[in-house]
């Protein structure tokens, strides 16, 4: 009886400039050049499309949260370490800006790296212990982290307490503030995505795949588990960082659940593994999300219902859907 | 068989709970040589190893690697000191090709001091100096397979990819799991060179084995263990002969019912 | 002396927070963390059963346990199935829900502090110099015999047996005919009516605030962890421990810190000894 089955083949232009790294045509350059230059210039052009200045804000924010996602996306798919209270990392590096800002007076060009840098320090030093734990615990402690920072700072009244800190200075312009964060997003985008094909990057991808035999090999997993969450957690202190500077004041509401929730449901839905696909999961999540906010929490409801439905649906995310058919195509074949 | 051992374990002791795994297990292994470990399932070799190597701690005794104590030493310094293993259950890194599973272990300190590889990028040193280990483990150079992904090699691929990744670290000394295992009898026959090759370049061998008739050509001397014990060591001629050790393999049992009919 | 009543009291109260939480990771091996979503769920279905709908207390809160069990049971079938086995995947789906549920409710309304559930019995009296309102006391009470109750049954009946090896093993219950999946429902159709139980006692003590749902949930989780996923034991051992170290900060500290020493306990946990101190996880060590 003839039987059908589904072949996926590499698309020819795929194999020639891929494997065989010889680029001949103006065609193969731009079928790997294109849909690198549509997002570099779909964010760049962003800002000035914007038809008012709260859709700026929201192109803000989006980048925020998608260097969030991006630093979910490696530190899951990359080191294999799930974390889920990203929104430590904000509140470490917004607090850390709004009191270099407000207790020592340093302009948002000093505090932003400051706050970055430092705040990477800072996390990693505390998730340090964490480190060695099997998969489930960590995703457990990483959701206690912010939670517990948010409690302290309420019950010690310090930085604030409920209130927060307020005065902090603001970006020195409307579109500073906006192509700073996009070239923020861009660096580390691309960045990573060299990072992880570099030996180190290799390394971590080992230490995901195989901690046992990186050992084997002479190195410290626990090292390089390290460097990973310091990886991550600058870029989400930059993002907090950032964030106090666009709304001018600190407060543990930045410890909240958004920033948890919304860079994991941005990455399954954009595609995991890939790091684009999380950035664009935050460009389609974040507006509708922002828009939603004038309902009250039911944004929350919106994209946490949406996480569940990828998550349960074993959805692949759009961008790995969206390579496939870009690098591959399919044909019925007969067996 | 003389001067200093290189690996010198002393009353190793390694209990689960109320198990006994291993009851005071001692061998010494000296420079040059290769000593095979044998024993029927389940008697602790895969143990022993762990021990050794750090990857799990012993209950009691001592471990002695070029003189210096490594009994409480984590696993990646063992093998940053030059004592590396394989492992009986392969995993390699199976998204990445044969010779991009070497930058790890390139990667790792040791292999940055013994071997002064430097650089990185995409057609860096690590790659190139990845295929060159390739090639010595009996990868074909000029052909495909070194840049295949490790997750469509054949078993006899994969174990040479074990010891290349050990390699890698110059190590002086590799500690095989069940190296010939799983392989067919011409993969085997191409393996046996290799481990010629290392002993010649002065790698000092401990094999763990079941495959006893390859063992036995190369090895120099043999252990036997058996539920945790060693109960036997000695020349390959020494251990086919032994009573205890065929009372091992085959129980007592079926020992005489053997020797009725012999 | 207070110290201790009131610690008595706290820890009885974290148990049944616990209770339903333990039970189905206990039976089921899975983590559900909408456990603060149905403890707050089950409040609110009770007060619309009761105050909105004019039911009579005491019916509403068997509906309410009921309905509770029920959408358990359907947020396994329909959900948590699905990912079943990938843990991860699980707490992020059930928490997920949990949180859709929670701010749902938030945003359906259910905001402010209006909603208040009546007390069993009004009045209190004097128990060694403190004053405890009767309620309290039927609280410890039914709670107790609960925890009691659970315990003998796991342990004693054949029942109770049978669901403590299936969790021990799961591959060797499917092999003797016990239905994971079917015993998966059970587990959370059960937990999710502890958790009503729980809600159903404790909520009328304050108000119904969807905040609860979440510190039910750390607090669950803290209970579980600090006394070892899979041992009843610990658990009860943990929610006194918590329990007084809870009322001992409140008397010293201050009350803020609560919540705080809750979550301190399970980072501390997690670091130290990730198995809590009765729990049946094997040590990561051993695992090459």
């Amino acid at each position: 009886m003839e039987q059908k089955r589904k072949e996926r083949l590499d698309r020819g232009i795929k194999v020639r400039s891929d494997t065989i790294y010889a680029l001949m045509s103006v065609k193969e350059i731009a079928y790997l050049v294109l849909p690198r230059l549509v997002l570099i210039c779909g964010l760049l052009i962003a800002p000035l499309v914007m038809p008012s200045m709260y859709w700026q804000r929201v192109i803000s924010i989006v980048c925020i949260y998608c260097l969030l996602a991006i630093s979910f996306d490696f530190l899951a798919h990359f080191v294999g370490l799930v974390s889920l209270g990203g929104a430590f990392f904000i509140g470490v590096g917004s607090y850390l800006a709004a009191i270099l800002n407000t207790y020592w007076g340093l302009s948002p060009v000093l505090t932003i790296p400051l706050a970055t840098i430092f705040g990477a320090l800072i996390c990693t030093i505390l998730l340090l212990p964490c480190l060695p734990l099997r998969g489930v615990y960590f995703a457990i402690v990483t959701l206690m982290y912010p939670l517990a920072l948010a409690r302290i700072i309420e019950a010690l009244d310090i930085f604030g307490g409920t209130d927060g800190i307020m005065g902090v200075t603001s970006f020195p312009g409307r579109w500073v503030e906006l192509y700073f964060m996009v070239g923020m997003v861009l660096i580390f985008l691309f960045g990573m995505r060299r990072l992880v094909n570099e030996d180190i990057g290799l390394v971590f991808r080992a230490v995901k795949d195989n901690d046992q035999a990186v050992r084997a090999s002479g190195m410290n997993v626990t090292f390089f588990k390290a460097i990973g969450v310091c990886i991550a957690s600058a870029m989400g202190c930059l993002g907090g960082a950032c964030l106090v500077h666009i709304y001018m004041w600190a407060g543990i509401s930045q410890f909240a659940l958004d920033f948890s929730i919304l860079p994991i449901a941005a990455t399954v839905i954009g595609g995991a593994g890939t790091l684009v696909g999380p950035v664009i999961g935050c460009i389609i999540l974040v507006p509708i999300s922002e828009l939603l906010r004038t309902f009250g929490t039911l944004r929350i409801v919106f994209y946490s219902l949406i996480l569940v439905g990828f998550i349960v649906f074993r959805s692949e995310g759009l961008m790995v859907y969206g390579q496939r058919k870009y690098h591959q195509f399919e044909r019925w074949v007969r067996v | 068989m003389s001067g200093e051992p290189i690996l010198d374990v002393r009353e190793v002791t390694k209990a689960f709970g109320g198990i006994l795994a291993l009851n005071r297990v001692s061998l010494k292994v000296f420079p040059g040589e290769i000593l095979g470990v044998i024993g029927p399932n389940g008697s602790g070799k895969t143990t022993l190893v762990n021990c050794i190597t750090g990857f799990i701690r012993m209950t009691s005794g001592k471990v002695l690697f070029k003189g210096k104590d490594i009994s409480r030493k984590p696993a990646h310094k063992i093998a940053d000191l030059g004592l590396t293993r394989t492992f009986q259950i392969m995993r390699p890194y199976y998204s990445l090709p044969a010779y991009k599973n070497l930058v790890i272990p390139l990667f790792s300190p040791r292999a940055r001091r013994t071997g002064g590889w430097r650089g990185g990028g995409k057609l860096g040193d690590r790659d190139t100096v990845g295929i060159d280990i390739l090639e010595e483990i009996g990868f074909e150079r000029d052909s495909f397979v070194p840049y295949k992904l490790a997750s469509s090699l054949p078993t006899g691929y994969l174990k040479r990819l074990e010891l290349a990744r050990c390699l890698a670290l110059k190590p002086q000394m590799i500690i095989c799991d069940e190296v010939f295992s799983g392989l067919s009898m011409s993969e085997i026959a191409s393996m046996v060179p290799i481990i010629e090759r290392l002993r010649m370049d002065g790698i000092t061998l401990l094999m763990i084995e079941h495959r006893l008739r390859e063992l036995f050509r190369v090895a120099n001397r043999v252990i036997v263990l058996n539920f945790g014990e060693k109960i036997m060591e000695g020349t390959p001629e020494q251990v086919m002969n032994d009573e205890k050790v065929k009372e091992a393999y085959f129980g007592s049992e079926e020992v005489e019912e053997v020797m009725k009919h012999a | 002396m207070d110290i201790i009543i009131y610690g008595i009291i706290n820890s009885i109260s974290l148990a049944l927070m616990a209770l339903g939480f333990a039970l189905v990771y206990g039976i089921s091996r899975l983590p559900n963390f909408a456990h603060g979503a149905l403890y707050v769920v089950a409040g609110f279905i009770t007060w619309t059963l009761f105050k909105a709908a004019g039911l009579n207390y005491l019916l509403s809160i068997i509906l309410a346990m009921a309905i509770t069990g029920l959408i358990g049971g359907l947020l396994y079938q329909f959900i948590l199935i699905r990912v079943r086995g990938m843990a991860i995947s699980e707490i992020i789906a059930s928490y997920a829900m949990g949180l859709a549920v929670l701010e749902g409710l938030r945003w359906g309304g259910f905001k402010g502090m209006t909603y208040t559930l009546p007390v069993f019995a009004q009045g209190s009296i004097m128990i060694w110099g403190v004053p405890v309102d009767y309620h309290r006391i039927i609280v410890v009470g039914i709670g107790a015999a609960v925890v009691l109750f659970l315990w003998i049954f796991t342990r004693s009946t054949r029942v109770g047996l049978a669901l403590r090896g299936m969790a021990q093993d799961e591959r060797a219950s499917l092999m003797l005919g016990i239905d994971s999946d079917v015993m998966a429902v059970v587990a959370m159709v059960l937990g999710s009516a502890l958790a009503a139980l729980a809600a159903i006692l404790l909520l009328p003590l304050g108000n119904i605030v969807v905040e609860a749902g979440y510190n039910v949930l750390i607090l669950a989780i803290a209970v579980c962890i600090v006394g070892g996923l899979g041992s009843w034991f610990g658990a009860v051992l943990a929610a006194f421990l918590i329990g007084f170290a809870q009322i001992l900060t409140v008397a010293y500290v201050g009350s803020h810190f609560q919540m705080v020493v809750a979550i301190l306990a399970i980072i501390i946990t997690l670091i130290l000894k990730p198995s809590g101190l009765f729990g049946k996880q094997k040590e990561l060590e051993e695992r090459v």
